[in-house]
């Protein structure tokens, strides 16, 4: 159960994330489908997501925020563009505005979940995504970069106070 | 995301303890971490930056001298002006930022494998 591969081409600017699971299609569905299932691991733990709205048809939105340790609350925005319960969902991601409009920091990027039944039992999901731009791809990661570094502070702060500079 | 140590620690491919130290050191700071952020994805100059935090142009230079050494930033004269930028280029750009970017994935992974362990049916 879990990852399974992670398959990167720089030049596409595409990543696709496999993962295998030991349960049926629909309940690993519910994982996307559920917005309450949705905020639990969508963000980090140091910027838990809570997800506003939640319309997963074609044409709907779903609008979530995260919280930061600062209190800090970037918005994101998932335009839908297919829904195949319990199979595929394509939506486009990008950054939002205190308006839950696109806020324009960033081209949205693409991603496309497909579950599959595996032979034996369990599924297979996968999840691709394509940025618009190298510019777009490091909006994205300076983001996360900015989360994951506000956590990886916090685990570091007694090997700075032993170590000052 | 916990993508940011990695992500970081790529940037300097061989790294010495004392070069961690400076990396951690340089990293430690909100106004440092938002520099590189900027930096990232445009060039700018230290005036412009200077003109986005509540310090002198002279603090901000501090704060930059801080993150070139530690390898994070680059700076290049233009006129009278410093201009500041990431460090990373083109494709070994994209790669590294891909990297951080699975990451992102693979704490996303670790907690559905939580979520659906909890509550397999």
């Amino acid at each position: 159960m879990g990852l399974t591969s992670v398959v990167k081409d720089p030049e596409a600017l595409t990543m696709t994330v496999t993962s295998e699971w030991d349960v049926d299609a629909e309940r690993a569905w519910q994982l996307w489908a559920d917005p309450r299932q949705l905020e639990r691991w969508w963000g980090p733990p140091a910027y838990p997501a809570t997800v506003v709205s939640h319309d997963l048809v074609p044409g709907g939105r779903v609008n979530y925020l995260m919280t930061g340790p600062e209190g800090d609350q970037p918005k994101g925005l998932w335009e839908v563009l297919e829904v195949q319960a319990p199979r595929r969902l394509v939506v486009s991601d990008a950054f939002a505005d205190d308006d839950w409009n696109d806020s324009g920091i960033a081209a949205p990027m693409l991603m496309t979940v497909d579950i599959a039944d595996r032979d034996g039992g369990g599924v297979v999901m996968t999840m691709t995504t394509t940025f618009a731009s190298a510019e777009a791809l490091e909006q994205m990661v300076a983001m996360g970069m900015e989360e994951g570094l506000t956590e990886a502070m916090a685990q570091i702060e007694s090997v700075l106070a032993s170590q000052p500079a | 995301m916990g993508s940011g140590l990695t992500y970081n620690l790529m940037v300097v491919d061989q790294i010495s303890d004392a070069e961690v130290d400076r990396l951690f050191f340089a990293l430690a700071d909100a106004t440092r971490r938002d520099i590189v952020r900027r930096t990232l994805t445009d060039e700018f100059s230290v005036s412009a930056l200077a003109r986005q935090y509540p310090m002198s142009i002279t603090a901000v230079q501090k704060h930059v001298a801080v993150l070139e050494e530690a390898g994070l930033v680059t700076r290049r004269k233009e006129g009278r002006e410093q201009r500041v930028s990431g460090r990373l280029e083109g494709i070994e750009k994209a790669r590294s930022l891909l990297d951080a970017y699975e990451e992102i994935w693979r704490g996303r992974i670790d907690r559905m494998g939580a979520l659906l362990d909890e509550d397999p049916a």
